[in-house]
């Protein structure tokens, strides 16, 4: 199993994980299911479900990371892990592009249909007469009642600025650690999970602003739905991106990575710059137009 | 010579032989395990889905209501529809994936042997959940398959567990998906190239890309069902600016990509197939390749095509109707070249390619009624009835199960290292073709002249056709019990040859019968690999 010549396959042993990651997957949506059923002993079988899952992520990269220092993955087994990244992040982009399609529909037509455009007069006069299609917001209906916008100043363009500037952080890491300036990358590794666990803050910072004084709720109507969904969703990934970032500096102040063996930073550079570029997305299309 | 060279292939172990015990499968990296793991579960699904199908057609099989509650029925429709698609029919196909890709462009295993595990393991869980429901407060879900709100969120206690075991499918495909794709990039015999690779190859490779693209599509759209339902969102909800038909929109353009998902490797199944029988290379190799590459494109713009009743733009009625029949011409190519494949080959007819020529031709009838559907005004009129059953059904059951069939037929010597039993192969093959055809032909009829689908009772007009429907139902399912006998006993039959077929091609007829273990544990030599291919 030592062997890796260039022309020598590599296959990893069996493994337990896997099997732990299905057991906790099952506790885990059990236990959310019956706890939205009402069953209140759904949540511990959820926070069960979760203590499995993170225990399983926890020992499956453990050792990953144990036979990677080892030297038993060679450049096959990398170029393999690195296109998996490629089409998990893939992947996760087109979850987001459901939650995107799901804006531009209502923006550009359940909700002028439902002011009466295009052959919708009737629509409107017998639904909703008197209704005029408007965006942002909570519906013909006023579902969530009334409610201010979040306009794309203040909080949000902070937050832009952080996350754009982390993304030119954790590039400056990477050239570091390709030219092997450990001192240099550990430097920028760490203000990028800062500035990355700020954003996370001030995104904090907003919903409890948006909730207390914008009465901005996931309950407002499409823009509601829309808007905590998006960077809902968004927030979550940062918040995993900036702890595999924190994971990642801890390896590089072990002695983990080499300027020619770092498939784990880079895939995690990857995924920084996704949760990015969707920021970017965000920005324009939720906040600012 | 194949012998010689699989002894040359074999040499050099990196792992020890199988572990033994329950841990060779539950912590298996080895994907002619899990394959095998995948094809069980995809069996045993097959026939529990089975079942429930059995359950529709004796209620059917007169008219009036006689033995189950008409919200039980509509379970049965919805839970028969998400087994069959998700738990029968993909998982059949990842199972062959899992077998023959490594097999086929001479890999040790599949690329990321350990997700592969974590991918199979996730089912059983994702079924027991949506199992469970049957037995929950409330009912299994009965909204259909499609899921669409309003209607779905009447769902009692089952809704958060249909729409987290859908979650769980999704992942486990997403990860089966991308397990492929890094295979096939990334494990291929030195010079295989990409035009070289086997249609079965190309056509999975092809499929995974559209998995990738749309479960977590699907995803979304659940998850945006459970906000409303629970979290007080208005996605689908007209009063607060939403609406249902949205979903609609989401659901679809998964839903298209996915009926190509189940189709595709199909289509690579019987390619391998057609030229082994008529002892020619496959006709039009490239064009395959490029046929299958244009109706993944083409799936991506055609989803509407299943809403043209719930109201749309015309100029999105014609779009989506002129892009939808555009998918003709890229599916008459493939059956052109299977075709001409045949065309002066010198054809025997073993099951396998029985089960292949069943598919081309009965394929090809949906193909057509799927052309029919496709015109936004006739559209109008078959919408939501039993033409349309009869439709989806010729795709997925002479089309896609056949192909699983007949791929099942074509390796199983490969796996078992013994010959089945022809004779009663050929008369699966010939029950099921009868009885497939006395079920699902007369649907079409019952659709045109307005049988609705989705409902428990009927006008006394459609008794006749509804009956000879649920004789075939039955005939058709007690057909499958002589395809599990013949593979609990297909260790008895003769020894099988390395090559096993005499006009067989590719790198998987060079290693022995049944393929050991561990298989290409050093990529195949050039010169190998060449003789393979021609
Ligand atoms: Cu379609």
């Amino acid at each position: 199993m030592t062997t890796h010549s260039e022309d020598h396959y590599y296959v990893p042993h069996g493994s337990h994980w896997p099997v732990v990651g299905s057991v906790g997957l099952l506790f885990l949506m059990v236990g959310v299911s019956s706890w939205l059923n009402g069953a209140g002993a759904g949540f511990y079988i959820m926070l069960t479900g979760v203590a499995v899952l993170v225990f399983m992520i926890t020992g499956w990269f453990a050792e990953v990371i144990r036979e990677s220092q080892k030297g038993l993955y060679n450049d096959q087994v990398d170029k393999s892990f690195r296109q998996g990244m490629f089409w998990f992040i893939f992947s996760e982009v087109m979850f987001f592009a459901a939650f995107f399609g799901a804006l531009f529909y209502a923006r550009n037509m359940s909700v002028p249909w439902l002011g009466g455009d295009s052959n919708n007069f009737f629509t409107n006069l017998l639904l909703w007469e008197g209704y005029e299609s408007t965006w942002p917001t909570d519906g013909p209906g006023g579902i969530g009642g009334e409610y201010e916008a979040m306009g794309p100043f203040g909080l949000p363009l902070i937050n832009t600025a952080l996350l754009l500037t982390s993304s030119i952080t954790v590039t400056i890491a990477h050239h570091a650690l390709l030219a092997g300036k450990r001192m240099r990358l550990s430097i920028f590794l760490a203000a990028t999970f800062v500035l990355g666990f700020i954003f996370v803050y001030m995104q904090g910072v907003e919903y409890v602003e948006a909730y207390q004084h914008y009465n901005l709720k996931l309950t407002t109507g499409i823009y509601g739905s829309t808007f905590f969904m998006l960077t809902g969703f968004h927030g979550m990934h940062v918040t995993i991106g900036a702890i595999m970032l924190t994971i990642i500096f801890f390896r590089v102040l072990k002695g983990h990575f080499s300027p020619d063996h770092h498939f784990a930073f880079e895939a995690v550079a990857w995924y920084w710059h996704f949760v990015d570029v969707v920021w970017v997305g965000l920005y324009v299309f939720v906040y600012w137009m | 010579m194949s012998s010689t060279v699989a002894d040359a292939l074999d040499h050099e172990h990196d792992d020890h032989g199988p572990t033994k015990g329950i841990g060779r499968w539950l912590f298996s990296t080895n994907h002619k395990d899990i394959g095998t793991m995948y094809l069980i579960f995809s069996l045993t699904m097959f026939f529990i889905g089975g079942a429930m199908a059995m359950v529709i057609r004796s209620e059917l099989a007169v008219p009036g209501l006689q033995f189950v509650h008409p919200e039980f029925f509509n379970s049965m429709t919805t839970m028969h529809a998400l087994i069959m698609v998700f738990g029968a029919v993909m998982p059949a196909f990842v199972g062959l994936a899992n077998w023959m890709i490594p097999l086929m462009i001479g890999a040790p295993d599949m690329a990321l042997p350990r997700m592969n595990n974590w991918s199979f393991w996730i089912l059983p869980v994702a079924f027991g959940i949506l199992l469970s429901t049957l037995l929950m407060p409330g009912g299994a879900p009965a909204s259909g398959w499609t899921m669409y709100p309003p209607l779905v969120l009447q769902t009692g206690d089952a809704f958060p567990f249909l729409i987290f075991s859908v979650h769980l499918m999704g992942i486990s495909s997403i990860m089966g998906a991308i397990n492929v794709i890094v295979t096939i990039i990334n494990m291929r015999a030195p010079d295989m190239s990409l035009l070289k690779m086997p249609m079965f190859v190309w056509m999975w490779l092809i499929t995974a890309y559209l998995l990738i693209a749309v479960m977590p599509v699907l995803a979304g759209a659940v998850t945006m069902l459970l906000t409303d339902q629970f979290f007080g969102t208005s996605f689908f909800l007209a009063a607060g600016g939403g609406d249902p038909v949205m979903f609609q929109h989401i659901f679809w353009f998964f839903g298209h990509p996915e009926v190509y998902i189940m189709i595709l490797p199909a289509f690579g199944v019987v390619s391998e197939i057609i030229p082994t029988f008529s002892r020619k290379k496959l006709f039009g190799h490239d064009s395959m390749v490029y046929a299958g590459s244009s109706i993944a494109f083409l799936s991506f713009i055609v989803w509407a095509h299943h809403m043209f009743t719930v109201g749309m733009p015309l100029t999105g009625q014609m779009f989506f109707m002129f892009a939808t029949m555009l998918i003709a011409v890229p599916t008459g190519v493939k059956v052109f070249n299977w075709v001409a494949t045949m065309w002066r080959g010198a054809m025997t007819f073993e099951t396998p390619m029985l089960f292949s020529l069943g598919f081309v031709f009965l394929f090809t009838i949906g193909g057509f009624s799927g052309l029919m559907l496709a015109i936004a005004p006739a559209d109008i009129q078959y919408h939501d009835t039993y033409f349309v059953v009869a439709h989806f059904h010729y795709v997925l059951v002479p089309g896609s199960v056949f192909a699983i069939m007949a791929g099942a037929y074509y390796w199983l010597p490969k796996w078992t290292g013994h010959m089945y039993n022809e004779t009663l192969g050929k008369a699966h093959f010939w029950l099921s073709t009868i009885f497939v055809n006395l079920t699902f032909f007369p649907m079409h009829f019952l659709g045109l002249a307005g049988m609705p689908r989705r409902i428990p009772d009927y006008s006394t007009q459609f008794a006749d056709f509804n009956t000879i429907a649920s004789i075939g139902a039955f005939g058709f399912g007690l057909s499958q019990l002589i395809f599990v006998w013949i593979v609990v006993t297909a260790w008895r039959g003769e020894k099988a040859t390395d090559r096993v077929w005499e006009g067989s091609h590719g790198l998987e007829w060079t290693v022995p019968s049944p393929a050991p273990w561990h298989t290409f544990t050093t990529p195949p030599k050039a010169r190998i690999a060449q003789e393979a291919f021609e």
